[in-house]
């Protein structure tokens, strides 16, 4: 159902895949330009880009255009098929993610029942692609970057599993519009107004951030990427249009995460006392939802333009130490009031 | 740990939160939104100006050069006497000085050796080319940099008086 | 030194040349070779360092300078005394003034004239202000290679007080070639005084920002502890000067201990030890000299005595015949300048002693299995800077 039009299968898939190839990029854009170039630069006493557009805001198209327009090089040595296809394999991972997120009551991609778990399955694909982009590169530096990469993101994977279960129980469903019915019912210890999850489940609203963080490899988890050691890790043989795919990947899946993490733990696209419905209420929910989305995003690139990098050992050392006993921990604090109060 | 880690962290945070919302140092040299430039103190060695009559091709500044960088040309020749009936006398003509702004590192050795005060310093450093011969700046064209030769700076307290006019 | 080759020596150059190869994966047995630079963010130039590889882990490393020779000492030979200062304005590019200082001092030795009080202390203010804006580079520096992008960008953005301090009294931002044999070039412009007072405000400031920004932050501190410790008596052995070795504990600074006809001893300033020797005692070292820099700064323009800043020199300087060594404590570490002469207008032969020299050469000792960002920690704690080690 699109627009209240009974449209058969093959024309409504047709429509989203549309939706979703001129959404992705153009979410990226704008987090790339809000908070990588602007944002980032205001942080650090310059003004970043101003030439191109009003106050530098079609930067981005320029670099998008200049990517576009290079020549596809691969290193003599590399492993053409597998060099070529590993940004594919992780901008697959990127498009699927949107696919689950609710952006008004009657509006989603596809309104799955195991939303969340959909998401975060498929957002583990894209270590293939990174592992495949470092191994075929022919370049030590990928290698490594590609090592290094792989070990952190399976591990990390756990934190952000563990701290959405959580939510999955306190809500009792997976599918992502379900959990934000959830929220618009949740009354803690007989409260008036409906709680968003980040209440209860602060712990793992933390926990899922710095996780989000490591998935995206941002500093401070930016081992794979760390430009003053490796100089581009497992991206460093790639230009052109290749690279651009790992960039709107990185940025991408940066706000699909955010949006994942404001649906889970914020609301989404609901908020407390004003409930529009049909076709506005649509419109309205993606306002929130985007509004909460870009404040997730600014608390991600706030502690990525602060922080110094963590090592690669400490990385593994804090995700298997600390993440994980707390993400158990809060896991057995939520059954056990789950039980009690019901 | 986690009960440890917080204060350092969240100062550094709010570090860079607080720089977000000062004002930006940025000055915005070229584009749309304006020409800022910031004005190059007085004593800024962005060019040479030659001041003609001044010089008597005594080549000391070509000399002292480090990279040799100044070519000169003159020539001697009798000029009029400088009173009636006396002997005609014996001047050197300027006939070419170059200074290859390609080559020059700015020390500033020719403007001080120079003992007749023909070289001097000025701040003006937009005179970049497309071309590298076009930074052979000759004769006329260092004639031209003397417009922009600021006036020598009054000195701090306790400062010696300057003896003379040298720079 | 003998003539046969070590076995060590031809392994390295079987590496280096292995690591020149265009194949870059090499599957070996016994690790990777991997060749750090000679372009790479990480080295402050053009240095090159091969290191052996397990996994992640160094087996060995070597560090091979020379990629930015510029032939300073064979160029002295055929330039005259004010050109050679110009030149080696170049060489610790980002302490500017402070290269000028022991050339000038050894030919002033040889010639036994010595500067009025107000050129001294004139000097001494801005070698302090060199190494102010130095070390400022260092502290954002090393957030930068450990993964802090803003800390740098603080860093140049507080760096450009004090070079406009130095370009309005000496015309040029990085070279000020402003040290004359017998003085200075030229006296202070009105208001420097002020000027300098506001600045040195700004580096205030800017060192407490570093403080909270990466000396307080846990992640930078899990980091640098007990990265890269260097023994008090490894350090002497291998000639490290300057804050790498004040920060194994050793209380050496030559502003201190040598006598100098520069003004440190008219003021009151400390020197800062620390005994951990690791990467963060090294950061913590240099952001405590920029402030004790400060102090000494403003002591000195606070008693900045009147009169000329020039002796009586003759016109064109014939340095007496003779051999003199001076040297100081420059940003980096100790810096000497030994002069040889033979009356001419220029050094027979001018030999310059560079501390990023000596302090790379602890590289091969300290990176012994460390991992492979640690290299990157330990080489920006122990800053040196290429022009320093290749002249």
């Amino acid at each position: 159902m699109i627009l209240g039009l009974d449209l058969p299968y093959w024309a409504s898939t047709l429509i989203k895949v549309g939706i979703a190839l001129v959404a992705v990029p153009t979410a990226t854009a704008l987090i790339v330009q809000t908070f990588l170039f602007k944002t980032m630069a205001f942080m650090q006493s310059r003004l970043g880009p101003m030439e191109a557009g009003p106050h530098g805001s079609l930067q981005l198209m320029a670099d998008g255009a200049k990517f576009v327009q290079k020549e596809l090089i691969v290193p003599d040595h590399a492993d053409r098929k597998v060099f070529v296809l590993a940004p594919v394999i992780v901008l697959i991972s990127t498009f699927l993610l949107y696919v689950v997120v609710p952006i008004g009551p009657g509006a989603v991609g596809e309104a799955l029942d195991t939303g969340i778990f959909f998401a975060l399955a498929v957002s583990s694909i894209s270590v293939i692609g990174i592992l495949a982009a470092g191994w075929s590169s022919a370049n030590k530096y990928s290698l490594i970057g590609g090592l290094r990469a792989a070990g952190q993101l399976i591990a990390y994977e756990l934190p952000l599993v563990l701290a959405v279960v959580g939510v999955v129980m306190l809500a009792g469903t997976m599918s992502l519009q379900g959990i934000v019915h959830a929220q618009s019912n949740f009354h803690l210890f007989g409260s008036s107004i409906a709680l968003p999850f980040f209440i209860p489940q602060i712990v793992g609203f933390v926990l899922f951030l710095i996780a989000a963080q490591a998935e995206l490899t941002q500093p401070p988890f930016d081992m794979p990427v760390a430009e003053s050691e490796l100089v581009a890790g497992y991206q460093t043989e790639y230009s052109g249009l290749l690279f651009l795919f790992f960039y709107i990947g990185e940025f991408g899946t940066a706000f699909a995460l955010a949006a994942i993490a404001s649906t889970l733990f914020l609301g989404g696209w609901w908020i407390p006392l004003y409930h529009p419905s049909g076709a506005w209420g649509d419109v309205f929910g993606f306002g929130v939802l985007f509004v909460k989305t870009m404040l997730v995003s600014f608390l991600i690139f706030w502690i990525r333009f602060t922080y110094p990098r963590l090592r690669e050992d400490q990385l593994q050392a804090f995700a298997w130490k600390v993440l994980i006993p707390v993400a158990l921990g809060n896991l057995v604090v939520t059954a056990v009031f789950k039980v009690v109060l019901h | 740990m986690p009960q440890l880690k917080l204060p350092g962290l969240v100062k550094g945070l709010g570090v860079t939160f607080t720089t977000m919302l000062r004002p930006k140092v940025t000055v915005q040299y070229t584009g749309p939104h304006g020409k800022e430039r910031e004005a190059p103190p007085t004593r800024a060695r962005g060019v040479i100006a030659l001041k003609e009559e001044n010089c008597t091709v005594c080549m000391l500044c070509a000399r002292s050069c480090p990279d040799w960088c100044i070519y000169i040309e003159g020539h001697k020749d009798k000029a009029p006497p400088r009173r009636e009936g006396g002997k005609p006398r014996t001047v050197q003509y300027l006939d070419r000085f170059d200074i290859d702004y390609s080559l020059c590192m700015y020390c500033g050795i020719c403007v001080e050796v120079c003992p007749f005060d023909a070289l001097f310093w000025s701040p003006e450093f937009e005179y970049s080319e497309a071309r590298i011969a076009d930074l052979l700046h000759d004769k006329g064209r260092l004639g031209e940099w003397m417009e922009t030769v600021p006036e020598p700076l009054a000195l701090e307290a306790g400062a010696e008086a300057k003896k003379g006019g040298k720079k | 030194m003998s003539s046969t080759v070590s076995d060590r020596q031809r392994a390295a150059y079987i590496a280096t040349q292995a690591a020149d190869a265009r194949v870059n994966v090499e599957i070996e047995a016994e690790g990777m070779t991997l060749n750090i630079g000679p372009q790479h963010p990480a080295t402050h130039g053009t240095l090159r360092i091969v290191v052996r590889l397990d996994g992640e882990q160094v087996l060995w490393a070597e560090p091979i300078p020379g990629y930015m020779h510029r032939g300073y000492e064979k160029l002295a030979e055929v330039r005259t005394y004010p050109q050679i200062t110009t030149l080696v304005n170049r060489i610790d590019w980002l302490g500017s003034f402070c290269n000028e200082v022991p050339f000038i001092l050894a030919a002033e030795k040889l010639l036994g004239v010595e500067a009025p009080p107000r050129a001294q202390y004139i000097r001494t203010v801005l070698f302090e202000l060199g190494r102010i804006a130095n070390l400022i580079l260092f502290l954002g520096d090393m957030g930068v290679q450990l993964g802090a992008v803003t800390p740098v960008f603080y860093a140049f953005r507080d760096r450009e007080y004090v070079l406009n301090l130095i370009e309005s009294a000496t015309g040029g931002r990085f070279h000020p070639n402003y040290d004359r044999i017998g003085g200075l070039k030229e006296d202070l412009p009105k208001g420097w005084i002020d000027e300098t007072k506001g600045a040195l405000r700004h580096v205030r400031d800017f060192c407490d920002e570093m403080e909270t920004l990466l000396l307080g932050n846990e992640i930078f501190a899990k980091r640098c502890r007990g990265i890269g410790v260097i023994p008090a008596h490894i350090a002497l052995e291998y000639g490290l000067s300057g804050a790498n070795a004040r920060a194994s504990g050793i209380d050496f600074d030559l502003r201190r201990d040598e006598p100098s006809p520069l003004a440190w001893k008219d003021a009151d300033w400390k020197v800062w030890t620390h005994t951990d020797g690791d990467a963060f005692a090294r950061y913590w070292c240099r952001l405590q000299e920029v402030r004790e820099s400060t102090k000494i700064v403003e002591q000195l323009l606070g008693g900045l005595p009147s009169g000329s800043i020039q002796a009586k020199v003759p016109r064109i300087i014939k340095v007496s015949a003779g051999e003199a060594w001076v040297h100081t404590e420059n940003p980096l570490g100790e810096m000497g300048y030994y002069i040889v002469s033979q009356g001419g207008l220029g050094p027979f032969r001018c030999k310059i002693r560079t501390p990023s020299f000596s302090n790379v050469s602890i590289v091969p000792w300290l990176l012994r299995g460390v991992f492979v960002p640690d290299v990157i920690t330990i080489l920006a704690s122990l800053y040196f800077i290429l022009g320093d080690i290749d002249r």
